[in-house]
């Protein structure tokens, strides 16, 4: 049938558009990383992910907010809820006393995790107009995904000696224009890891970006491990399908 | 007795409600013993899947619906929650996103079917136009979904679409300022398109409706494009299509299932996840896949207006298909050259979707104003024109001949149409 053939030809390079479109976009390439958690059966690696959460708390959390994000989410990265319990009451949260005058109180895992700046127009001024996006869903807010914010986090470096910076600005080989107003939050030793990981700025980057990786997509694991079970049950469904519908048909053919 | 129907189910209850509102009989007729030309190839089972498509899209749709909120400043965040905080929310929205291109991808292919085996013809014709009725309430209602996310996407896609009837002479400014609700796509816009997402997929219900009750008036065309001549031709519809039909709609949610659990953002873009910011414009402006097309039919013109009214055209010029295609002959197996030509359409499509997704410039430019000249070109000159020269073979006598010709197998026929009602209603 030579409809169908073409036409399935077709919906294949439907398919294929959007990546040959996005490919297009951005001038800049990220080199592709291993993860965990990519493919089909990709699952967080729990160690990574914890250490990326101390990354993010020691580091990023001075400027960035992951406020879609929960305490209780760390449960999902191996923490127990003791710890959680912990790391929440460690952190002060705005709330309001019987006086309903604004307060503060200790975070509950039910609570969103704290932002750094009220709001954008406090964190512009902190940065000459720039602003430090809200990480929680920014695996998935770029194109290049986890490799981008992998390469953005260790591609600082020094200029071309015939580039002029801008005031307040860095230069990364990954950061469309090469001219980005985060300095570079990164560097070897920057934190200490207690599981005696050497914190060099690639495992640092590779860790917080496996821990956001976690924020942007919390059920993935669950999706994909539902995933297995719907489609293995539907390749079933449609065997047993196309067997009835052979034993229907027999009389006509 | 006087005023009930003569109803010819057994069972008490469903007798009972049969004579009064004889549902059950309509049923049967329609879906039970409806004949149905015996050669369908799995082409057909396009229109049943796009049912189903439309009952996920509005069953998630309305959970969603419980879950969004309507308003500037916190569309975006409800998103979120939905995926984060409500029980299997990820699973809702994304079945209903990514439904949103399956729908696109069967009707599409629904379409071309209908192209390739001129099922638009004589006495069909009505029936097409509600399709693209249909075409053009599905093109409406996910333009309007897509920005209620409140993404960037979202905002800029509403914003560069809506601008469009800008182009119109004297009017176009008041249209816009009309359909924005103020003097840019804000909040009142989100509110009326969330309203009119959620009414228009009803109104799409309605039109299906018409369209398969034109559909039961003319009976379906098949791949041989020939009438069917008795009840030799056909079979009945249950068990034979019904079965047929879930066969179809198995492997359709497995591509779905691969899409939702293995690849929900991939048909989307990366901005969506920036929460809409009128002041930065993202560098390059894309709607999603499935308007592509259109888009690069709309850049192609130089001049704007031209451009807009290219783009409706390219949806318009398919109502009037019936009328265009001169030829008698109904399926592209027996025209040797309209079935190359059907081919060239498909590639000029394919082309203006990847030059959609593209910057407009350089050689992407030319590419879509080949493309686009072919579009219109096949359906406003070559459909006329081939019909009156073109040679086509000669036709089977009737489909039970050709059936049994290639199918070699002979065997008692099961009774056609006449066939046994259901076994159980
Ligand atoms: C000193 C404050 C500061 C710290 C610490 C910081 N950032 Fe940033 N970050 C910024 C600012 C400011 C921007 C906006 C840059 C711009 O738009 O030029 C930014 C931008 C970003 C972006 C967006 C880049 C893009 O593609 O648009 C990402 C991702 C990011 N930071 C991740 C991180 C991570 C991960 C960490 C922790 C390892 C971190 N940042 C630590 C200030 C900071
Ligand atoms: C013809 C059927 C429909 C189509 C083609 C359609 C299409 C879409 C699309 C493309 C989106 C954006 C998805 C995203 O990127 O997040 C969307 C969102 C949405 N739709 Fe629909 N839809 C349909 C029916 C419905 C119905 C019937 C309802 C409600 C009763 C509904 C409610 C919603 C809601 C609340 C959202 C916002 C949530 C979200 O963005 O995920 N939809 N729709």
């Amino acid at each position: 049938m030579g409809f169908l053939r073409i036409a399935a030809a077709a919906a294949l390079l439907a398919l294929a558009t959007p990546v040959a479109a996005t490919a297009a976009e951005g001038e800049l390439t990220f080199p592709p990383q291993n993860w965990s958690f990519s493919g089909p059966f990709g699952t967080f690696d729990r160690a990574a992910a914890q250490r990326g959460f101390q990354v993010y708390s020691e580091v990023c959390a001075a400027c960035h907010s992951v406020k879609h994000a929960y305490y209780r989410d760390l449960g999902g990265i191996g923490l127990t809820h003791k710890e959680i319990e912990a790391i929440a009451a460690a952190v002060m949260v705005p709330s309001i006393d019987d006086d309903g005058q604004p307060a503060e109180r200790p975070a509950r895992p039910s609570d969103h995790f704290r932002a750094p700046y009220p709001n954008e127009t406090a964190a512009r001024a902190t940065f000459n107009g720039a602003y430090p996006p809200d990480l929680s869903v920014i695996i998935k807010a770029r194109a290049g995904g986890a490799d981008q914010l992998y390469n953005l986090l260790a591609g600082y470096a020094e200029p071309p000696a015939d580039m002029k910076l801008g005031d307040g600005m860095y230069y990364n080989k990954y950061f469309a224009g090469h001219q980005i107003a985060m300095p570079a939050p990164l560097s070897d030793g920057r934190v200490t890891y207690a599981d005696g990981t050497r914190a060099s700025v690639e495992q640092m980057a590779r860790d917080v970006t496996t821990f956001l990786a976690y924020i942007a997509e919390p059920e993935m694991e669950v999706r994909k491990r539902l995933g297995v079970k719907v489609v293995l049950f539907l390749i079933f469904m449609t065997g047993v399908t196309y067997a009835a519908k052979r034993k229907v048909w027999a009389d006509v053919h | 007795m006087a005023g009930l129907h003569k109803s010819e189910f057994e069972n008490p209850v469903i007798r009972w409600v049969d004579s009064r509102l004889p549902i059950f009989t309509m049923m049967q007729k329609e879906y039970g013993v409806f004949p149905t030309p015996r050669n369908f190839n799995y082409l057909w089972n396009f229109g049943a899947l796009a049912m189903v498509n439309l009952v996920i899209m509005i069953a998630t749709g309305i959970f969603l619906a419980m879950n969004y909120t309507p308003h500037a400043t916190m569309a975006f965040d409800s998103v979120e929650r939905i995926m984060r905080d409500v029980n299997f929310g990820w699973l809702l929205r994304y079945v209903h996103a990514n439904g949103g291109s399956m729908f696109f991808i069967v009707v599409y292919i629904h379409l071309a079917r209908g192209l390739y085996y001129g099922s638009y013809k004589m006495p069909r014709e009505l029936l097409w136009i509600l399709g693209v009725v249909i075409l053009l309430l599905m093109m409406a209602t996910a333009f309007m979904g897509y920005v209620l996310p409140w993404g960037q996407m979202s905002y800029w896609g509403a914003t560069v679409i809506t601008n469009l009837f800008s182009a119109f002479p004297l009017v176009g400014d008041y249209i816009v300022t009309w359909l924005w609700g103020g003097f840019s796509v804000d909040n009142a816009t989100l509110n009326r398109f969330f309203s009119l997402h959620y009414l228009l997929p009803f109104v799409l219900v309605g039109v299906v409706f018409l369209h398969i009750a034109a559909l039961h008036i003319t009976g379906s065309n098949n791949p041989l494009g020939i009438e069917v001549k008795g009840p030799q031709d056909t079979l009945p519809f249950h068990p034979y299509y019904t079965i047929k039909d879930s066969v179809g709609i198995c492997v359709y949610l497995i591509v779905f299932a691969l899409l939702v659990f293995f690849a929900p953002n991939y048909l989307g873009h990366a901005d969506n996840y920036i929460p809409a910011n009128p002041l930065v414009t993202p560098a390059h402006i894309v709607p999603e896949w499935y308007f592509l097309p259109f888009y690069a039919i709309l850049r192609s013109v130089p001049d704007k207006l031209g451009g807009v009214l290219l783009m409706f055209g390219s949806i318009g010029v398919l109502a009037l298909v019936p009328w265009l295609d001169t030829s008698p002959v109904r399926s592209a197996r027996y025209r040797p050259v309209y079935r190359i030509l059907f081919w060239v359409l498909v590639l000029a499509c394919a082309v203006l979707l990847v030059c959609g997704g593209k910057p407009p410039e350089g050689i992407w430019v030319v590419l879509s104003r080949v493309a686009t000249a072919y579009y219109f070109l096949h359906f406003l000159v070559i459909l006329p024109v081939l019909g009156k020269f073109e040679r086509p073979l000669p036709l089977p006598e009737s489909i039970s001949r050709a059936v049994l010709a290639d199918g070699g197998g002979g065997g008692p026929l099961p009774g056609g149409a006449a066939a046994k009602p259901m076994e159980k209603a």
